[in-house]
């Protein structure tokens, strides 16, 4: 028996909605979307940008960390209509245009920092942030446990993530 | 799991929002999203309106005014946290903060939003307790204050009125002579307390305690003032005596009962223990501060 694909389901949402306009990784986009669109659903779903991962919804595994305004935070937990004039950054905005990674990319790569990888994007948004925002990083193993303690990686029992954040320091001259 | 439907309100003033409160039966106040989210992803809420108080211009920013630190509305964990002048007026909200959830929670999370979700094991609304602050509300019929000890009334649940929001919370700036200390037991770094105690102590001008304000988290259906405790130390010699009286008499103020965490008997356990060693972190810093 040939089984037909369906077609593309008609809009049924009777949702409100709400036109936004913000920022993503330096491009402006507006769209109107439903208002309780969570952040995370609206970059992957809406544009997209699959990079920002959804593990656990509510606010404890990290891998939904993007920038808001520069200042890192938990997608999941955002509405998208929160972020209404913001400008956020995604994983997707971090290496160059020509493919150069990101230092933390870069250290995360060459310190085998992942195994499956879903955790790393938020690692790399948080560990990011962290340098951004502090004028000094504190590199002790106890002060890099600190940083790393809002993500949780299921595979690499963190010891080489927390090599990465050490390289990383020093890729940026940070150390 | 995704949010139910609900009717989002953007508040631009203090107005607006007690407005949408006063016409919404059920409806949520939105801050920093860190409890809030989570509950409604879970659908443990539904409420019928979210009022986003996040643009509201004169919800933002702290200020210390005379023997007071105002901690408006949208106020972000992580920026009093980082705040030296705060950390000058009152120096254990900087180290109370440090044991709520992770930086990155705390980058959106708010203090009057952790106070006024008012979770029996949350660090914030003990510091409250303790340093004998206030809740300023605004409803329709106007403002008033609510001092710390009439603001928690169960876990999640305070006296501020359905039709009213929170605009601040006031924490008085640390005394002269007094030592302070926040401390916890946590399975993880960055998980609410199983269980907490925030302490003041001051030292009167013979060595002798003249003063003592402890509270609790996690130990009861509320976050409680150790009043037991602080009883065993007014007019005593600050030390190992004590200290130890103290712990003992903190050990009648936990009635959380035996949970998957930790039973009654550790819970008193813990906070016996936490008691000496904050008492003894906050003599020693009292010894050292301004008179
Ligand atoms: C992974 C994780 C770990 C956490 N760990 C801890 C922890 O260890 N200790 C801890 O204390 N907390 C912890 N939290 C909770 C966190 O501290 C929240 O930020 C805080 O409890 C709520 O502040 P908020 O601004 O995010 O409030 P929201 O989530 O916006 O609101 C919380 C509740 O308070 C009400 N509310 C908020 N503001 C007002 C107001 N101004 N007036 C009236 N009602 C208001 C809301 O309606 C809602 O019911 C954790 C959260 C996460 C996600
Ligand atoms: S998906 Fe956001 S923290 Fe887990
Ligand atoms: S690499 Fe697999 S969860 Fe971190």
């Amino acid at each position: 028996m040939s089984r037909r694909i369906a077609p593309a389901l008609p809009e049924r949402s009777t949702d409100p909605r709400r036109s936004i306009s913000l920022t993503v990784n330096g491009e402006t986009v507006t769209r109107e979307i439903s208002t309780r669109l969570l952040l995370s659903d609206f970059l992957r779903h809406e544009l997209r940008l699959t990079g920002t991962h959804v593990g656990c919804e509510h606010g404890v595994c990290g891998c939904c960390t993007v920038m808001i305004d520069g200042v890192a935070g938990r997608s999941c937990l955002t509405l998208a209509v929160q972020a209404d004039g913001a400008s956020i950054r995604t994983i997707e905005g971090l290496a160059a245009d020509d493919g150069t990674l990101h230092p933390v990319q870069q250290a995360f790569r060459e310190c085998h920092a992942l195994q499956c990888g879903f955790c790393t994007p938020g690692f790399v948004m948080a560990i990011t942030s962290h340098f951004e925002e502090s004028k000094s990083v504190d590199l002790s193993e106890e002060g890099i446990r600190e940083m790393l303690s809002g993500n949780l990686c299921r595979c690499t029992g963190y010891q080489n993530i927390v090599a990465a954040v050490r390289r990383a320091a020093e890729l940026m001259g940070r150390s | 799991m995704k949010p139910p439907l609900f009717e989002y309100i953007r508040a631009e003033t203090i107005e607006q929002a007690v407005g949408a409160r006063a016409t919404h039966e059920y409806s949520a106040v939105l801050a920093g999203g860190q409890s809030l989210l989570p509950t409604l992803n879970f659908r443990l809420a539904r409420p019928e309106a979210v009022i986003d108080i996040g643009r509201i211009a004169a919800l933002q920013g702290t200020a210390v005014q005379g023997q007071e630190i105002i901690v408006r509305a949208m106020a972000r964990q992580r920026a009093v946290e980082r705040d030296d002048a705060i950390f000058a007026a009152n120096p254990l909200i900087r180290e109370t903060l440090g044991h709520v959830a992770h930086a990155i929670v705390r980058n959106r999370g708010t203090i009057v939003g952790s106070i006024s979700h008012a979770d029996a094991a949350a660090e914030l609304p003990a510091l409250l307790l303790a340093t004998g602050g206030a809740v300023i509300a605004r409803g329709p019929k106007g403002e008033r204050r609510i001092e710390a000890d009439a603001f928690f009334q169960f876990h999640m649940t305070t006296t501020l009125k359905p039709d009213e929001i929170a605009i601040e919370v006031r924490i008085p700036t640390l005394p002269a002579r007094t030592g302070w200390a926040f401390m916890e037991f946590t399975r993880r770094h960055g998980d609410y307390a199983l269980a907490g105690v925030c302490a003041l102590l001051t030292l009167g001008a013979d060595g002798r305690i003249s003063a003592a304000r402890l509270a609790g988290c996690g130990i009861a259906s509320r976050p409680v003032r150790l009043g037991a405790a602080e009883g065993a130390l007014i007019g005593q010699a600050p030390g190992v005596t004590s200290f130890a009286a103290a712990g003992r008499a903190a050990r009648e103020a936990v009635t959380a009962a035996d949970d998957r965490q930790a039973s009654k008997a550790f819970r008193r356990h813990l906070l016996d223990q936490l008691v000496v060693r904050a008492l003894n972190l906050a003599a020693e810093r009292a010894t050292g501060a301004p008179s």
